[in-house]
This record gives C-alpha cells, sequence and structure tokens, in this order.
C-alpha cells in the first residue's frame, strides 16, 4: 500500500503542452481512474507516473518520496498494458516471473508466488502455453498476472479492458474490482469507459486537455459535476443544458429559460445560494425528467420539483429503456424512461424536472455556480 | 465463363512454362557441360546429354591438375571466401538488429535522421566507395587481407542489415519493450531476451540477402586483395580468363557451379522463409 502525490505535473511534446499542471492526492488504497476523451493526456500521464516518460516540471511522490528521476523499475509500481504487451517468445509462467527473476529473487519465492498468483487468476493450466496460444481474456489475466507477482505498491492500469468483447469487459471489470477489495492496494487506472470509471473508481479524475476538470468520488462526478465538461462526459445520454437565465423575485430565485414567458420560469424553493445571473446553462439529467406526477413526487424530496411544457419530438427504444427527445421552448431536452410507459410523438405534454438533481453553471465560464 | 477461365489458366501457365525454360536453360547447358569431355564438348552440340557423367572437371576444379604455379584451382579460394563471409555475416547482421532495435524502442533525439542516413547508404554504389575504402584500408594497415574485406562487406551491408530490422522492429508493440522496462530488464537484457527470439523471419531475409551479397562480390574482392588471398569470385575469374592457349569448358562450367552452389543451397533451403520474412512486417498476423 502506498500512497502518490502528483503536484504541478508539467510535459511537454516538442511545442505542444500535454499536461499543464497536474495535482493529484492518492490515498493509501485508493482506486483512481482518469477519465476522458483520446488524447487528453491520461495515458501520458500515466506512463510519466510509471516512469515510462519524463516530465518537463512537477514533482511525482510515491510513499512521499520523489520518484522523478527513478527507472520505471525502481519505483515498486506494476503496469498493465492494454496490448497485454506478453513477451511473445515466453510462455506464461516465463511472461509472468521475468520480472522476478530481473530482481534476483530466490527460486523458491518465484515459485511459491507462481503458483499463489496462478491459483488466484486461474491459470495454473495455462502456465506452459505461449502468449499466441491464448486468447483475449486468457491473455488479459497473465497480464494481471504479472504485475500482481511483483506485489507492488501501486498498479497502473492502461485501459486494460478496452480489447475485449463487451460480455468479457464486464467480467473481467468485476474481477478487478474483487482484487482491488482484496488487496487493497493503491491503484491508478486510465479509461475512456465512464461506466468502467464509475464502477471500479473510488476516485475519478475526469481529464481534459491536459488539465484535470474535477478530482471526486464517483458519486459526486456524477451529481455534482464541477463543469460542463464533466457534466457532458459523464452520463449516458448526456446531461441537458438549457440555455437561461437566472431572476430574481421577492427572494425567491427562479430560472428564466431563453424565449420563455414570465410565467414560464422554474422556482427555486430550497436554493438560497443561488444569485441573479443573467446567462446560465441549467442542467438537468435526463433520468431526473418524469412523465408523471407521482413518479417526481415520490423521486423528489421534499416535493422540490417543477413542471414544464414540451412537445415529443423522438422516440428510441433500446430495450428496458426508452430515450425520448422534446423540445422545450425551442431547446432540445432529452427524456430516458421505463419503457412500459406509451408516450406519443408531437405532443405537447407535461413534464416533471427533479430540482434536486440539477446543475446551474455559468455560461461563460462553464464553471457550476 | 468456364471456359474462359480455362483458356487464361492456360495462358498463364504458357507464360509462367516459357519463363521457366528460359531461365532453366543456362543451369542446363552449365550442368551437361560440366560432366563431359573436351572431345564430346567439340563434337556434340551444346544440348545433347554427355555419354557418361563424368566427374573429373569437377575434381579439376577443386584440386587442380597438380601442374605447378600457374595452376588455378578453386578449393583454397572458396575457403577463402567462408572466412570472409561468414565473419562478416555475423558482424553487419547483429549490428543492423542493435540498430534496428535502438532506432525504434529507444527513440533518441535525431533517430530519424540517423536512419535516414543508413538508407542512404544503401542507394550509394559500390564503385563510389572504392577509392576513400582503399585508402582508409591502406591507413589501417588491412588492404590484401581477409580483415579488411570483412570490414568492406559489414560496412557496406550495415545500410541495408539496419533497414531490415528497423522496419521489422517497428511492427513490434512498444508497449512489450515498456513492460520490460518496468519489469527491470536494461537495454541488452531485452534485446536478447525478448526481442531476438522473434526476430527468426527477418533474421532468414538478412542472412540470406547478406551472404548472396558478400558471397557474390566481385568487385570489392578483385579492388582490395590479389594472389592467395582473394576471393571465390574473383578466383573464379582468373582460372576461367588466364587459363592457357586451351580453353576447358567443362572445368570452367564445374567452377562456376561449385561458386554458385552455397547461396543456391541457402535459397533451397530457407527460400520459403525469405518469402514470409519479407512480407511478415507488413501484414499482422
Amino acid at each position: 500500500m502506498a500512497t502518490l502525490k502528483i503536484k504541478n505535473l508539467e510535459k511537454k511534446f516538442k511545442q505542444t503542452e500535454v499536461l499543464k499542471g497536474i495535482n493529484l492526492n492518492v490515498e493509501e488504497g485508493d482506486f483512481l481512474v482518469l477519465l476522458g476523451p483520446s488524447g487528453c493526456g491520461k495515458s501520458t500521464l500515466l506512463n510519466t507516473i510509471a516512469g515510462l516518460e519524463e516530465s518537463n516540471e512537477g514533482e511525482i511522490l510515491i510513499d512521499n518520496n520523489i520518484v522523478n528521476d527513478m527507472d520505471p523499475s525502481e519505483r515498486d509500481i506494476a503496469f498493465v498494458f492494454q496490448s497485454y504487451a506478453l513477451y511473445p517468445a515466453m510462455s506464461v509462467k516465463e511472461n509472468i516471473i521475468f520480472g522476478l527473476k530481473q530482481r534476483k529473487i530466490s527460486k523458491e519465492k518465484i515459485n511459491q508466488s507462481l503458483t499463489k498468483i496462478a491459483e488466484l487468476l486461474k491459470i495454473t493450466e495455462l502456465l506452459e502455453r505461449k502468449p499466441a496460444q491464448l486468447s483475449g481474456g486468457q491473455r488479459q489475466r497473465v497480464a494481471m498476472g504479472r504485475a500482481l507477482v511483483r506485489e507492488p505498491k501501486i498498479f497502473l492500469f492502461d485501459e486494460p479492458l478496452s480489447n475485449l468483447d463487451a460480455k468479457l469487459r464486464i467480467e473481467m471489470r468485476r474481477e478487478i474490482k474483487k482484487l482491488h477489495k482484496n488487496l487493497k492496494t493503491t491503484m491508478v487506472y486510465v479509461t475512456h469507459d465512464q461506466t468502467e470509471a464509475m464502477s471500479l473508481g473510488t476516485k475519478i479524475a475526469i481529464m481534459n486537455n491536459g488539465k484535470i476538470e474535477q478530482f471526486d468520488t464517483p458519486k459526486n462526478i456524477y451529481n455534482k459535476p464541477s463543469c460542463v465538461f464533466v457534466a457532458d462526459f459523464v452520463g449516458s445520454p448526456s446531461m441537458n443544458f438549457i440555455k437561461g437565465s437566472l431572476t430574481s423575485n421577492n427572494k425567491l430565485i427562479s430560472f428564466l429559460p431563453d424565449n420563455a414567458s414570465e410565467n414560464e420560469t422554474i422556482n427555486f424553493n430550497h436554493n438560497n445560494e443561488l444569485q441573479n445571473n443573467s446567462a446560465v446553462l441549467f442542467g438537468i439529467r435526463p433520468e431526473h425528467i418524469f412523465l408523471k406526477k407521482t413518479h417526481a413526487a415520490r423521486v423528489a424530496k421534499d416535493e422540490n420539483f417543477a413542471e414544464i411544457r414540451v412537445k415529443t419530438e423522438l422516440h428510441e427504444y433500446i430495450g428496458h429503456e426508452q430515450i425520448i427527445t422534446f423540445s422545450y421552448l425551442g431547446q432540445e431536452l432529452l427524456g430516458k424512461f421505463t419503457s412500459s410507459i406509451d408516450v406519443e410523438i408531437e405532443k405537447e405534454m407535461t413534464l416533471f424536472i427533479d430540482l434536486n438533481n440539477i446543475s446551474i453553471f455559468d455560461k461563460d465560464t462553464k464553471q457550476r455556480i | 465463363m468456364l471456359n474462359k477461365k480455362k483458356v487464361s489458366r492456360i495462358f498463364l501457365f504458357l507464360v509462367l512454362g516459357i519463363f521457366v525454360f528460359y531461365y532453366i536453360t543456362p543451369l542446363y547447358v552449365m550442368v551437361v557441360t560440366s560432366l563431359k569431355t573436351m572431345n564430346e564438348i567439340r563434337e556434340g552440340n551444346l544440348f545433347s546429354l554427355p555419354n557418361s557423367i563424368n566427374f573429373e572437371s569437377w575434381k579439376i576444379a577443386w584440386t587442380g591438375r597438380g601442374e605447378g604455379t600457374s595452376d588455378v584451382f578453386l578449393k583454397p579460394y572458396f575457403f577463402n571466401s567462408l572466412k570472409i563471409a561468414i565473419p562478416a555475416l555475423i558482424i553487419s547482421t547483429f549490428l543492423g538488429a542493435l540498430n534496428g532495435y535502438a532506432l525504434t524502442k529507444w527513440k533518441f533525439k535525431g533517430a530519424n535522421l540517423i536512419f535516414l542516413l543508413f538508407l542512404f547508404g544503401t542507394f550509394i554504389p559500390y564503385q563510389a566507395i572504392l577509392l576513400p575504402m582503399a585508402r582508409t584500408l591502406g591507413l589501417l594497415g588491412i588492404s590484401n587481407s581477409p580483415i579488411g574485406l570483412i570490414l568492406v562487406h559489414t560496412v557496406y551491408g550495415l545500410g541495408f542489415t539496419t533497414l531490415f530490422f528497423r522496419n521489422y522492429y517497428v511492427s513490434i508493440s512498444d508497449e512489450i519493450i515498456k513492460a520490460a522496462k518496468v519489469d527491470g530488464a536494461g537495454f541488452f537484457k531485452i534485446f536478447f531476451k525478448i526481442l531476438l527470439p522473434v526476430s527468426l523471419p527477418i533474421l532468414v531475409v538478412t542472412i540470406i540477402f547478406q551472404f548472396t551479397q558478400i558471397w557474390n562480390d566481385f568487385l570489392f574482392g578483385v579492388t582490395f586483395s590479389f594472389g592467395e588471398n582473394a576471393p571465390l569470385q574473383v578466383a573464379l575469374n582468373n582460372m576461367v580468363l588466364t587459363s592457357a592457349s586451351v580453353k576447358y569448358y567443362n572445368v570452367d562450367m564445374a567452377a562456376a557451379i561449385m561458386a554458385a552452389l552455397p547461396t543456391l543451397i541457402i535459397y533451397v533451403l530457407a527460400g520459403n522463409y525469405f518469402i514470409k520474412g519479407l512480407t511478415a512486417g507488413s501484414v499482422k498476423g
């Protein structure tokens, strides 16, 4: 177990800044997920932590020791790669113990560790095979085995599940989760898959353009996104953003959507922190919109919901649920509902919005208010 | 439809047949002539089969007639060539592999420029380096020695071997190297334990290419060595051109076949691998 601290880390490839001042503080036993779109710098950050790439500025501390100038092998980390990166000419067994052999560990101890890991990952009968003779899932296991056998301070994962098919991915995801639960080792995991990030992480760092947009627990990332980027990136379909302004009327703050008349405001009865603002984005997730008042009343605490008039436009059926596109004062609004409710298209209707679960962003700074 | 297919098939095989005939004829003439006596050669025509199988001329080409100093035969020069070809082959292949590895997996500033220079080296014609090389060998004091020719072939071959290995290693995932670094392996450990064991296809390509180049070389041999230090191809030339008044066509032919035999054998044994290896880098399995 170990802590990982990253202070003001900067990295440039020639002229392009890939990491622009990263700060992270990972506690012992944390499972940190670096989540972001491709090209956001998350893999570079992971490689820099591993020592496979050098940073231009800043410090990396493992257990409060600066490791910037250490070789990857001296940092006591293990890395699981996207392509598994098994040594093609070696058997599974040789692959797993290669790292131990480099460290001049005694034969007995190597054999002990090998047996333990092989049993843990259920690959005992594969030990004599070559990587080319393994299926994708098996290769994944061997790659994990190679990392686990070293009992490192920190595990680093670089999109380890992205080459697996959907079913296997969910299976392996659960196994990684179990592994973390049992080992309690600090882990850093890079992915662009938000479901993976949400289900695995104890902490998530959302990265965009070489910067960390939000570093928080999965729940806070989902419920209290710090900016429009995070709100938009996490959730599927992503959050609706309704353009409008905040106005006050007798100390009561309300949201006035663009093109709305005075009596079409959304009033916040329970929120005292908001102030007048001429340009905001009103964020509401598709799953926090309800078709029936009874549903809204049941879910939204303190009856804190608002009614809006919309017109149904498009209907997408996806098995257990359906996504409906509405037109709300000329703006697009998506709602996600169970498939059991029938909805007619091209029809005026009333929707109910859970006001406990909204996010208001400044339209210019894109930050949460 | 079927008929059309059949016709094109027949046409294809006809063309292939013509080319096979075209390429096999000289070899046939060489083999047949080498087995004839001089009388048969004078009387019969070029394509006729020998009256009896007679390896006398092969023996003469290999060990000579025992007629004193002016007698040129191949045996000592064959070993000269081996002494040059084998070390030059091993050194240039090994250095090429190491270069290819360093240029792809340990990228450093200017790596691409250096590779470009190696590539440039493959375009330099033999003739262009004769003079500077002669001067270099003279300064090093190794002209007219096997070591001198080993150096020449190693240097000239390095561009090609580097190119081969570099293009092969480019297709091998960088993540494997990273994994080995995390596991604690260094530059040479990664090369010998991880990369070299998967390099067989390109090794075969390089070995065939380099061996053929070095074995068949005439120009470097004739320029940088003479007398008893000459390689096989130079000796063959001397033997054919400087023999006395009578031309022994059967002995010449036997000698020519002998000189070509090692490369032929290598092609037959590893040719299949050669073709596979040439495409191995481009098509991922």
